[in-house]
């Protein structure tokens, strides 16, 4: 998915699209019951348009935001039976029998993507799946569907890189001059192109270091393929026995 | 109920201590009385606490807790589990000074140590239950080995904290037997030696178990943040996380072995093992040491002193961390100090508060989900919080009166 900041308009037909598309019930709370006015990814929001905006320059920018499907999901590192994991096409899916509910996930997810559902007393997390079930029917993702001006295309992550650079070539006065997801977090499969610098829009300016890469380097010396524990397990029985054996020597020579 | 000397010929052992161990007379139940009003009102907190826990799955989480998608961990994970099973690492330390150094004036002290680790361990997984939104499915992560995530930290600690919880239980499971082959029922007795003997077969193994695991999990309760890493505040962000917690993990169970020794010798009035507990404080001030070593050593190579005094909340939070660490260390320096019970106790206690605030720091200040986000826990949070570490003080109290647990330099005061 490449989603186009200088494009996007703000009608946020991808919103109720995705709704939609996902079965999901609509969030009124903040505009009184009226209409879907969720103020952040949530439970009832797989996908949202925010508006970035400086008063006193008059600057501002649209984004949308909904789960990037990281090339190296911390999500999927995170879960403990992979009920988030890198499944079809790439896309991080979700499966809920393998899910407990402790919401590692949210904790490690360096975009804040995946969501509870609170109000439920059978909860289960909630993030964009790409549409994986219109994409298993040869459909595209609804959001990219609906969108009147192409602000989000959806395509092969290699083609949409390479219109992405195409675009930043043949326009570089209206695009700061990267491809947000290219690198960024190890790169992701959902890259963005934006006339204000990313940060102002809530992408965080990340190495291109994988988020999980730290957690696997770590994990990987301390346990090199569980050889460490079984030898300290080991060492500890010896040090005991050989430390039993020589208490009883001692106790029999003092008899 | 008056101590029982041992009326039996006792079973093999599957441990021989040091001679110095043996001038220590063997743990006893320290008898009545059962239910004076301390024990009354400790029940009270943990039936409130055990209302409210049946309020939890009836109104679910968002309902009865302060989380939020910003703060998806609160006070239940970052306390109760985190720091709850730190303080519950006296069991551990005291297993590693005893078995694996040998250091057998040790020995009365294990007893006591790893009861407080099999309750902290198992109200840990209590809450881990409380906390998850799906726990009718939490069988599955012991027993779907196949679809286990390898990468997954929380899994590893998961797995450790249901394993050591049972271990513990085993490795103390000998004071149970041992009380009940004093019964006047034969079956009971039978029971009990039966029991005995089949236990202190394969103990060995256990305890090492026990202190191969609290080890492992320990240090990966610092790795879980790791994955969190881009979103940490840079003064608590560093792959050392683990060493850090092992290391404080340690000071913590030391803390709470001598708060806990020091405790019971004035709450029960018997004589304080006041030797033993000065040596253990010598023991705390090289592994407080080290801790700080690599602590300030980190933020030096990581080039985070400017922030670490910038004076800012997170800054001045470290240095409260760092103040508090230095201070337990420095009550307990001079043999002076370390002879002085209340000192000990002070030192203690300052080292457990040093290590807790550590652990919240890492969990829910360092966090930083986004400006839109705030957390404080709710009255249900803390409420059940209080109540379940109610239980566990009622709990212990209980079953060191029933249990030989506890053994004083002289037999417990006789029973009132
Ligand atoms: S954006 Fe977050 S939820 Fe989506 S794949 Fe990456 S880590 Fe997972
Ligand atoms: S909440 Fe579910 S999907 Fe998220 S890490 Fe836990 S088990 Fe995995
Ligand atoms: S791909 Fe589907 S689920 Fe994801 S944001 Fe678009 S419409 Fe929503």
């Amino acid at each position: 998915m490449l989603y186009d900041s200088t494009k996007c308009i703000g009608c946020k037909a991808c919103m109720g699209a995705c709704n939609a598309a996902n079965e999901l019930e609509l969030d009124t709370e903040a505009s009184g019951g009226l209409w879907h006015t969720p103020l952040d990814l949530n439970e009832h929001a797989k996908n949202i348009i925010k508006l970035y905006q400086d008063e006193s320059t008059g600057e501002h920018a649209y984004v949308k935001r909904q789960c990037m499907h990281c090339l190296d999901p911390a999500c999927a590192t995170a879960c403990m039976l992979g009920a988030y994991a890198k499944r079809e096409h790439g896309i991080v899916t979700y499966e809920p029998d393998y899910c407990i509910g402790c919401r590692y996930c949210e904790m490690a997810c360096p975009f804040g993507v995946p969501k509870f559902e609170w109000s439920k007393l059978a909860p289960k997390m909630v993030k964009c799946e790409l549409c994986k079930h219109r994409i298993a029917e040869g459909k595209g993702p609804a959001c990219c569907e609906v969108c009147p001006v192409g602000a989000v295309i959806f395509g092969q992550r290699e083609d949409l890189l390479a219109e992405a650079h195409k675009r930043l070539e043949d326009d570089p006065e209206r695009y700061v001059p990267k491809v947000y997801g290219e690198h960024e977090a190890g790169g992701t499969q959902v890259l963005y192109l934006a006339g204000v610098e990313f940060e102002k829009l809530g992408l965080p300016a990340y190495g291109d270091e994988p988020v999980p890469g730290t957690v696997r380097t770590v994990q990987h010396a301390i346990y090199q393929g569980f050889v460490a524990p079984v030898a300290l397990y080991v060492g500890l029985a010896a040090a005991m026995l050989r430390n039993r054996f020589a208490n009883e020597a001692d106790r029999e020579e003092h008899q | 109920m008056s101590a029982h000397a041992p009326a039996h010929p006792r079973p093999k052992r599957w441990w021989t201590p040091t001679k110095e161990a043996a001038q220590y007379a063997p743990p006893v139940p320290l008898g009545g009385p059962y239910f004076g009003w301390p024990l009354l009102v400790l029940l009270a907190l943990a039936a409130l606490g055990g209302a409210l826990i049946v309020w939890r799955f009836a109104a679910g989480l968002g309902a009865t807790t302060a989380l939020n998608d910003g703060y998806p961990w609160g006070l239940w994970i970052a306390f109760d589990v985190v720091t709850g099973t730190a303080l519950a690492c006296g069991g551990y330390a005291i297993a590693i000074l005893c078995y694996v150094l040998n250091r057998g004036k040790y020995h009365p002290l294990v007893r006591p140590a790893i009861l407080t680790s099999a309750f902290g361990y198992s109200i840990a997984a209590l809450f881990v239950m409380l906390d998850v939104g799906r726990p009718w499915l939490i069988w599955k992560v012991p027993l779907f080995f196949w679809h286990w995530n390898r990468h997954s930290v929380l899994l590893e600690v998961a797995l450790c904290i249901m394993g050591y919880a049972i271990v513990s239980w085993i490795e103390i499971s000998p004071a149970f037997f041992e009380r009940m082959m004093h019964s006047k029922r034969p079956t009971i007795r039978a029971v009990g030696e039966r029991g005995l003997s089949l236990v202190q077969g394969f103990l060995l193994w256990i305890v090492a178990l026990g202190v191969l695991l609290p080890m492992m999990h320990q240090s990966s309760l610092g790795s879980l943040l790791l994955l969190s890493g881009p979103r940490l505040d840079p003064l608590w962000n560093t792959p050392l996380l683990p060493l850090l917690f092992l290391i404080s993990c340690v000071g913590m169970g030391f803390g709470a072995t001598v708060l806990e020794s020091v405790l019971s010798s004035w709450l029960l009035e018997h004589e304080p093992k006041r030797p033993m507990l000065s040596s253990l404080g010598r023991a705390m001030v090289p592994v407080v040491g080290v801790y700080l070593a690599i602590r300030i050593g980190d933020l030096v190579r990581r080039d985070q002193l400017g922030a670490l005094f910038a004076l800012d909340g997170a800054s001045i939070l470290s240095l409260v961390e760092l103040a508090l660490f230095v201070l337990g260390a420095g009550l307990l320096v001079t043999e002076r100090q370390r002879a002085d019970l209340g000192n000990l106790f002070r030192a203690a206690i300052v080292l457990l508060v040093a290590g807790a605030l550590y652990r919240f720091d890492v969990f829910l200040v360092a966090f930083r989900p986004g400006s839109h986000w705030h957390y404080f826990p709710s009255v249900t949070e803390i409420l059940i919080t209080v109540g379940l570490v109610a239980a566990e003080i009622a709990g212990y109290v209980l079953l060191i009166r029933f249990f030989p647990i506890l053994s004083a330099g002289r037999h417990a005061a006789p029973a009132r």
